[in-house]
């Protein structure tokens, strides 16, 4: 028994990892990224990465400063001295400084707004991409990316890298991948929740309206509806 | 409260409609799981207007602001990411209820006479809910959304003579663009639903001109006692109103648990790609229709081009969709239910229900060799069933059926 338990979760888990797989990029190989959203200190950690080392470039348009500041328990004052670099209004959505021409003057291309990359590209995607550059010299900016070939990125992250631990960095781009997962879908804080109080309120509603149904029921079962003939 | 009754009896027929259609309509007993699809698909659509009425308050039909305005749904509308889930998961679970709706007429026999028209009518309203649910994917105007109606549409350009200016007719335009997203929202929120309403009325009138089948595939009208009352008969209030408040809570609660803990559903009901707003220049590598439409595109790329038009596969796959409609003539046996069905009817009906089930998952899978030859291979099996219908199912042993309902 066990053992079919076994192999049944082996095959699911296969099932699950080769569909985000071919959902995302193709054939390469995405680790898990391991995010926890309803981790806050996490989320806080990954917007000011995210807004240090990433919305110089790359916009989350969808997004206003005072919405991640609402939501990740963050005050507007905060969120102004050390998420706001450009001397937005709070309401403002996240819009990186970069002008379209010079972004196509120094990378080649606009870099891609990342409200819901979460959503397209899935949590395991962003993780692994953080995590898959390697030196290129024949590339302009001396690195490649093996989720993304020839990405138009600089290693943004490489003095991170350098300044903190192995187990440290990984937990920072962790953070980040679980901010832009917050990012895609602010929603996801609250829904998980609020699920559970539907799904109980629904449950007391089936057994009262289950004992309605068997209690007219009766009348069909055995009595003024029963037929007699 | 009596009096205001009369008040409105003598100026409109209140209580006669209530008992002709409620109180006093009498159904099978023995009605069985089955037959929860018909009033959860009720509540679906009244679930889908109402959501809709609150999306169409937000959403902007213009290609410029059509993606950003889902998203401001999602984020600065109070509850907007609710009544948004509600609609995405609401379509999906739409086909889900219908699909097992109208594999419950399969199963008992209930599109054989004397219930033809209420089958048709049910056809083509599953007809219209395709366009309907095709045209709403068209608005969030996302990758998916683009593509997937540059594919279904370009299909009319493949008709003989006037397919290229009857392309350009439906779009407005020479490719999909803005005006094809004004006029779809405007198809998707009037014209496609109000023509639902309307035939879900007639549906439920002719059916209730009949009667309900049951499990049984038996007439319970043949059988009636001294008041004219079917011996096998309960009135549906209140005896299947509470009964399908059981059926509505469990439906509910399984909804719920999707749109709550996972309303994309892994890219089945909201694909990943849509996530990326729609952009003529850059094709996908992967263009495929939400699952409820699959079977049918499977059909579509099964069948080969001819002389270098694609017409062939589009006549195959409407084909595929009107077909369903013959159903009533194409079935010759004598009884209704596959309880009493011959072994033939029952080996044909299974190989038709897996062919269905491969053909939908084929259609999600990009077209390679071997996935072209399996579609091949279902979507003769799927034209089998009908055309081999007249012969197998006047062949083999059916069991004697009952002149009553059974209990169980």
């Amino acid at each position: 028994m066990k053992k079919i338990l076994n192999t049944t979760l082996a095959a699911l888990a296969a099932m699950t990892i080769s569909f985000n797989a071919s959902a995302s990029a193709g054939s390469v190989h995405l680790d898990s990224a391991n995010t926890d959203i309803s981790d806050q200190g996490s989320l806080q950690n990954g917007a000011k990465l995210f807004m240090n080392y990433c919305s110089g470039c790359h916009s989350i348009s969808f997004m206003r400063y005072n919405r991640i500041g609402k939501d990740l328990n963050i005050s507007d004052a905060d969120v102004e001295k050390n998420l706001m670099f450009n001397g937005e209004k709070i309401g403002d959505n996240v819009v990186s400084s970069l002008s379209d021409a010079g972004a196509v003057n120094w990378f080649g291309t606009t870099p891609p707004d990342l409200s819901l990359v979460s959503r397209s590209k899935g949590v395991d995607w962003i993780y692994t991409y953080l995590h898959g550059f390697y030196k290129d010299e024949s590339r302009i900016f001396g690195v490649n990316n093996h989720v993304l070939e020839n990405a138009s990125m600089p290693d943004v992250l490489w003095k991170l890298k350098q300044e903190r631990s192995t187990e440290e960095f990984d937990q920072d781009v962790r953070d980040i991948t679980n901010f832009l997962d917050y990012v895609g879908e602010p929603a996801k804080l609250v829904r998980v929740d609020l699920g559970y109080k539907v799904l109980g309120f629904l449950f007391i509603l089936f057994v009262l309206s289950y004992l309605l149904k068997k209690e007219y029921w009766k009348d069909v079962k055995y009595g003024k509806w029963r037929a007699k003939d | 409260m009596d009096n205001n009754k009369n008040w409105i009896d003598q100026r409109f027929p209140l209580t006669k409609v209530w008992n002709e259609h409620l109180a006093e309509y009498y159904t099978p007993r023995n009605f069985n799981f089955w037959y929860f699809f018909g009033s959860l698909a009720i509540l679906v659509l009244v679930m889908q207007i109402v959501t809709g009425i609150f999306l169409t308050m937000h959403f902007k039909p213009d290609a410029a602001n059509a993606f950003a305005s889902v998203e401001y749904i999602m984020r600065d509308v109070d509850w907007g990411w609710l009544i948004r889930y509600l609609h995405s998961t609401g379509a999906s679970a739409f086909f889900v209820v219908i699909y097992l709706h109208m594999y419950r007429g399969l199963l008992y026999g209930s599109y054989k006479a004397p219930r033809e028209l209420i089958w048709i009518l049910g056809m083509v309203l599953y007809i219209a809910l395709m366009a309907e649910a095709f045209m709403g994917y068209v608005l969030p105007w996302g990758q998916m959304s683009y593509w997937g109606a540059q594919v279904i549409i370009s299909l009319f350009g493949s008709v003989p003579v006037i397919g290229p200016d009857l392309l350009i007719w439906i779009l407005g335009d020479y490719a999909v663009g803005d005006p094809a997203l004004n006029r779809f929202f405007s198809l998707h929120v009037i014209a496609l639903p109000l023509i639902l309403v309307i035939l879900v009325f007639l549906h439920i009138v002719a059916l209730h001109t009949v009667g309900s089948n049951n499990p049984d595939g038996v007439e319970i009208k043949k059988n009636k006692d001294a008041n004219g009352i079917p011996k096998d008969g309960i009135p549906f209030h209140p005896y299947y109103s509470v009964k399908d408040i059981v059926g509505v809570v469990v439906f509910l609660m399984i909804f719920s648990a999707i749109v709550f803990f996972s309303p994309a559903m892994n890219g089945y009901f909201l694909e990943h790609a849509n996530f990326v707003e729609a952009n003529p220049l850059k094709t996908p590598d992967h263009i495929a229709p939400l699952w409820y439409l699959t079977p049918f595109y499977s059909v579509l790329r099964a069948i080969p081009p001819l002389f270098g038009s694609q017409f062939p596969g589009v006549v195959g796959m409407f084909a595929a969709l009107l077909i369903l409609i013959a159903l009533p003539w194409l079935d010759r046996s004598k009884v209704k239910s596959i309880r009493y069905r011959s072994m033939p009817y029952k080996i044909a009906l299974a190989i038709f229900v897996v062919s269905f089930i491969i053909l939908g998952y084929l259609g999600m899978q990009p077209v390679t060799p071997v996935n072209a030859f399996l579609a091949r291979v279902f979507t003769i099996a799927y034209f089998g069933f009908f055309i081999l219908m007249p012969w197998f199912t006047s062949i083999g042993k059916t069991k004697p059926v009952p002149e009553r309902t059974t209990e169980h």
